[in-house]
């Protein structure tokens, strides 16, 4: 009976999943969708628990144990979720999704464990079966190690770090676990089995460094995305280990969304997967803009730009990682209630790849309460701007280097970009003249259409709004 | 080969189940608007956390006095439902701020 009773559990759980996922299409609905799967997953948690039945017929041992740690994570998840600021949000996300994987590996660590320890019986240990195990341990490490040089790096705990030849050492490592690996499988009595198997297990663990670190903070959205793919596949070999059907198709689910995400943020940038990870960004060509004089800049004053935006018909606003640093969305809604009240309409044109994962400005932007229908993707963004009077970016850089439409020897060549030049006007809100990531030269600063407003976004955007209260 | 075709009918639901989730998966999640991509990785990540019973089932079954597998379980355990606990609690945070303003 109990037996039953849990398959139809899992049954529901699985619906809950898909459901969540479904009702995530929309923001209406996100919220609930997120409850539902939620109270899918303890359901099949406190199922597996009590209800779970062995090969052998026993029931699940070790309540206190199991109860104990899900007491002490449930306490360390929900503190850790509720009092990370919105601007950290990339780095929780990193962390609990490393923590998923190192979960995955521990659980293939010990079922090797389970099967050495029985000399590894020919029906319990087929070549299939290895290879899951081997599976979630390579997956699971990379994850995890991944994960956490991610976390530190978005945090700034880390920086980026590349040597020459870290590709070439890069696949060799994955290439020496995956080896290695079909190696063991092929004789699993030989006496270095075990001590081989953690040597998987470094390698792996290894690899999930070095293929981070070098990574820039623009590529970040795909490699948040591709570690939430593997995250859901790790996943999903201990639940093909089990046979536990639930778990196979949560982790398949998640591997299939952060493939998605990837697949999405690759074509954002008009780069490939390969070349992402390879990471050599602007190797080689030489950028015609880099090297050809830019003429002059010219700044506008607080005042000028308080006027131009209050007499505006339509401003468009361009937030990029700069506002997150800053903190500055609060304040950037602020000015676009002052602006609303004078009459001007208001809206945001997000890239897909501005900040460092995939959504970050509506997350951001959302936490200042800005109406997430004001929240213009690039394409509709795109289609106003020639109707646009003022577009201010904050802190956004190579999402509007017109190098991306014009310069084949740029490094961003190609990426669809929002072509901020057809509004009248164009502010630009920047530290300094310093180039941004990868240090693109930006065109756009030097056209005549476009002033200047140099200061961290935060305090222009304050000074901003005082100005325009006073006109 | 041949054993390859016998890993594969000797499993035949899982591999029914993994080509149906991959169609499934990709066809909602591009309907995804990039408006809820954020929450969308921070829900997936928690649904990763599934991982956690496995985790239980590992532990569940662990002699009394297999004290290796009863930390490593342990671990696993408590990584998991950080996972899952942290993912769901984050991304209710960032949809309750997904409103629609008058």
């Amino acid at each position: 009976m109990g037996v039953s009773i849990l398959a139809i559990i899992y049954i529901i759980a699985a619906v809950t999943f898909i459901m969540g996922l479904k009702m995530m299409s929309n923001p209406a609905s996100a919220r609930k969708g997120n409850m539902i799967a939620g109270v899918g997953m303890v359901a099949a948690i406190l199922g597996t628990i009590f209800l779970y039945r062995n090969p052998d017929g026993g029931l699940l041992q070790n309540h206190i144990w199991i109860f104990a740690a899900i007491a002490v994570g449930t306490i360390i998840g929900v503190m850790a979720a509720k009092k990370v600021k919105m601007t950290a949000m990339p780095e929780m996300v990193s962390l609990f999704n490393g923590l998923g994987g190192a979960s995955a590996t521990l659980i293939s660590v010990i079922e090797f464990n389970h099967l050495a320890d029985q000399g590894f019986p020919v029906e319990a240990s087929s070549a299939g079966t290895m290879a899951i195990i081997f599976a979630g341990v390579i997956l699971g490490n990379i994850t995890f190690s991944g994960s956490i040089v991610a976390w530190g790096k978005l945090s700034g705990k880390f920086k980026d770090f590349a040597f020459k030849g870290q590709h070439i050492i890069n696949l060799l490592l994955l290439g020496a676990s995956i080896a290695l690996a079909v190696f063991i499988t092929s004789d699993l009595q030989s006496d270095t089995t075990t001590m081989l198997f953690y040597v998987v297990f470094m390698l792996s663990l290894v690899y999930g460094i070095f293929f981070v670190l070098p990574i820039g903070g623009a590529d970040m959205p795909v490699v948040i995305s591709l570690l939430n793919s593997l995250s859901g596949l790790s996943a999903a070999c201990s639940g093909f280990l089990y046979d536990n059907k639930v778990v196979f198709t949560g982790g398949i689910l998640v591997g299939a969304a952060g493939t998605i995400l990837t697949v999405l943020m690759c074509k954002a940038m008009n780069r490939s997967l390969v070349n992402v990870l390879i990471g050599s960004f602007g190797g080689g060509g030489k950028s015609a803009a880099a090297d050809g004089e830019q003429g002059q800049y010219k700044e506008i004053s607080l005042n000028d730009a308080a006027v131009v935006m209050s007499y505006a018909n339509k401003v468009l606003i361009v937030p990029g990682y700069g506002l997150a640093v800053a903190q500055a969305q609060h304040t950037c809604h602020e000015l676009e209630k002052l602006l609303e009240v004078k009459g001007v309409q208001v809206k945001y044109a997000i890239h897909p790849v501005a900040g460092r994962m995939p959504g970050h400005m509506n997350v951001l932007l959302a936490e200042a309460d800005v109406s997430y229908d004001k929240l213009l993707e690039m394409e509709e963004a795109n289609d106003e701007f020639p109707t646009t009077d003022v577009v201010l970016i904050l802190g956004a850089n190579d999402v509007v280097n017109p190098a991306a439409k014009t310069d084949p020897g740029s490094p961003i060549y190609g990426m669809p970009i929002l072509d901020v030049e057809l509004a009248k006007n164009v502010i630009v809100n920047k530290r300094s003249m310093k180039p941004g990531y990868a240090g693109i030269e930006n065109g756009l600063f030097y056209r005549p259409k476009t002033s200047m407003l140099f200061g961290d976004a935060k305090k222009v955007l304050q000074d901003l709004c005082g100005e325009i209260k006073s006109l | 080969m041949e054993s390859v075709f016998h890993w594969i009918s000797a499993n035949e639901q899982m591999v029914y189940i993994l080509i149906l989730v991959i169609f499934l998966g990709f066809i909602i999640i591009s309907r995804v608007p990039t408006v809820l991509h954020t929450p969308l990785m921070s829900h997936a990540n928690a649904i990763s956390g599934v991982v956690i019973m496995g985790a239980i089932i590992v532990m569940g079954r662990a002699a009394s006095d297999n004290y290796v597998a009863l930390i490593l379980g342990f671990l696993a355990v408590l990584l998991g439902t950080i996972n899952v606990v942290g993912g769901f609690v984050v991304t209710d945070r960032m949809l309750e701020m997904f409103k629609k303003k008058k």
